[in-house]
């Protein structure tokens, strides 16, 4: 092991289970932490190119692989780095690929092919903030760019997004195991604070089971070759392949989805954010609850599939929903397709590099909770005078009331009174 | 509980360090800790920082506008963070290198420490931050002295080991010296 890794004594006597989970503790970087959970989990062979604030993860992947008798190379640039993981996954190797913003970008045509031919890999991103070259400081705003986008054609990448350094070692691991399962890459996602910050981790390591590869270029001696490739000139074998992989995308969007949620028992304001912006909603939640407003928090675990029928299910309930990002407003959009107008949703976000304070996000909010409430009572005000007009002409309003009855749909049969009209406000 | 200091100063006095010392103890406490440096761009000559965050229930926002402790080792360090403890609050200043200014704040703590010296008096006039360390520790209690002692013992071992007496001598005057208050 190395030193990083290694705890010991002090402290104030404690009782032996105490004293087992303080044992078990120990304090990590974000990016060491990562790496270190990827060879544990058996990654066979990591390519990089050094850029901020991804760096730590590559330094010590270029310490411990050599040391393990594993590949390392830091390539020529992003490039080479991600087309040389094309070839090592093509062989069935478990293979690490990281970088930060504009590196990803410059990655983006080999995950194409990657997603094309069905090779796993995983691929950490430690976001910075753009776009272009833009700075340093911690970032979402490839929330797009990972989960609709990176290269051309039909294709998806289940993304990660862990708001721990715990959880960000958990999920690499799982992200080896969903991208063998399924023959596709997997992105890591979180921003440049949690890449730098350290934190307790408990050195729980898994290595997932080996599969067998009936697709893996081992060398075809005593059996017919194999062939790993994204390129089909027959539109209609072309296209089957594509079904193939819609398919797969299909059956990943049912079995794969993940989400958090905090504090939601009788939340009636709903933050929904991920990674270091979850951790800021979580210290504005316990405020927000300071001052008489009922918040609480969903999260996404994964970007994509994205948990929109489970989100769908909160907003059901909620007066109104609050989006917090680290960036102009990418998750948000998702955000909405999921809500379909079944209550307000609002965004409070940050960008260049800088991070919303739980203050700030309790703000904004406090300013969504009063246009909310004023618009609440002004719709109790509305239907005071309905029911007063009604007792006025009986026979006619309840005409009426009949007829509306079915245009208002199953989904907000529950919805609370003064709100059934769903539309944003 | 949750409380948060940043340590501050000039590169090469051992802030990043000393943070790590704190987070090392507060694990050995049993608590939750968060640190994280500031990895923007900085210039030769300007701050060098990181903020660390304790508390007994799972950290949420990693970003403190208002900080309960705040630890200036030059004068960058203080017209940045001075203005940013909370009310109530206690900064700590190394007055071998601050030598007038101060925060002009009426409502918090300001204990002004000649780190230098007092790191010499411990055994190594390098250590200056650790100087601030112990002083923090005696006057706040976030985490215990043995904890503190044990992670400089478990750190230096593995790097120093010629240089853990110093360590310890110096965590020992900055205790002191945080204790009694000791004038600049």
């Amino acid at each position: 092991m190395t030193d990083t890794l290694e705890v010991g004594g002090g402290g104030r006597p404690k009782s032996s289970e105490e004293e087992a989970k303080r044992r078990a503790r120990v304090l990590m970087k974000g990016n060491d932490a990562v790496a270190e959970a990827a060879i544990q989990a058996g990654c066979d062979a990591y390519f990089g190119y050094p850029i901020t604030p991804q760096a730590e993860l590559l330094e010590w992947m270029a310490r411990r692989m050599p040391e393990l008798g594993r590949v390392f190379v830091q390539a020529e640039s992003e490039l080479g780095a991600i087309n040389m993981a094309l070839g090592a996954a093509a062989t069935g190797a478990r293979v690490l690929v990281s970088s930060s913003s504009p590196g990803i970008s410059l990655m983006a045509e080999a995950m194409s092919y990657m997603a094309g031919s069905g090779t796993p890999m995983v691929l950490i991103n430690v976001m910075r903030a753009g776009p272009g070259l833009g700075g340093i400081g911690p970032s979402q705003s490839d929330y797009f760019q990972a989960t609709k986008g990176h290269g051309h054609g039909d294709y998806r990448v289940p993304v990660l997004a862990p708001a721990s350094i715990g959880e960000a070692m958990d999920l690499t691991v799982d992200a080896f195991e969903l991208a063998e399962r399924y023959r596709t890459p997997v992105m890591v996602v979180f921003d440049g604070i949690l890449g730098q910050a350290m934190e307790p981790v408990e050195l729980r390591f898994r290595n997932p089971a080996r599969r067998t590869f009936d697709w893996a270029l081992t060398g075809a001696a005593g059996r017919p070759a194999r062939v790993i490739k994204s390129i089909d000139l027959v539109p209609e074998v072309l296209e089957k392949r594509n079904i193939a992989l819609q398919r797969k995308y299909a059956e990943i969007s049912r079995h794969e989805v993940r989400w958090a949620t905090e504090s939601m028992e009788d939340a009636e304001y709903v933050l929904v954010a991920y990674g270091t912006a979850a951790r800021v909603a979580r210290s504005a939640i316990e405020k927000a609850r300071a001052k008489g407003i009922k918040a609480g928090l969903f999260r996404p675990i994964t970007l994509w599939p994205f948990p929109s029928r489970e989100l769908a299910r909160v907003a059901r309930h909620a007066h109104a929903i609050l989006t917090v990002e680290l960036s102009s407003g990418q998750m948000v959009e998702d955000v909405r397709l999921a809500v379909e107008g079944r209550c307000p949703v609002g965004f409070h976000g940050r960008m260049g590099g800088l991070v919303p304070t739980p203050d700030e996000v309790v703000g904004a909010l406090k300013a969504l909770h009063g246009k909310v409430e004023r618009t609440r009572e002004h719709e109790r005000e509305e239907q005071r005078k309905r029911q007063h007009a009604s007792a006025a002409a009986p026979a006619e309003r309840t005409h009426r009331a009949e007829a509306d009855a079915p245009a208002r749909g199953h989904a907000l049969a529950n919805a609370p009174a003064g709100r059934r009209d769903g539309g944003e406000r | 509980m949750e409380r948060s200091v940043v340590f501050s100063g000039f590169g090469g006095q051992g802030l990043l360090f000393t943070g790590q010392v704190i987070a090392r103890a507060a694990i050995k406490d049993g608590l939750e800790v968060f640190w994280i440096p500031s990895y923007g761009p900085e210039m030769r000559g300007g701050t060098a920082s990181c903020t660390v965050i304790v508390a007994d229930h799972p950290i949420g926002s990693p970003v403190v506008d208002q900080f309960d402790a705040a630890v200036a080792m030059n004068l960058p360090s203080l017209r940045k963070f001075g203005p940013c403890v909370a009310p109530g609050g206690l900064l700590i200043v190394n007055s071998s290198l601050v030598i007038s200014q101060t925060s002009a704040r009426g409502d918090i703590v300001e204990l002004r420490l000649p780190c230098t010296e007092l790191a010499a008096k411990g055994g190594d006039d390098k250590l200056v931050s650790i100087v601030a360390l112990g002083a923090l520790v005696a006057r706040l209690g976030w985490v215990t002295p043995e904890s503190v002692r044990a992670a400089l013992r478990e750190i230096s071992a593995k790097k120093r080991p010629e240089i853990i007496d110093a360590d310890l001598g110096v965590f020992a005057a900055g205790f002191d010296a945080g204790r009694v208050g000791v004038a600049a």
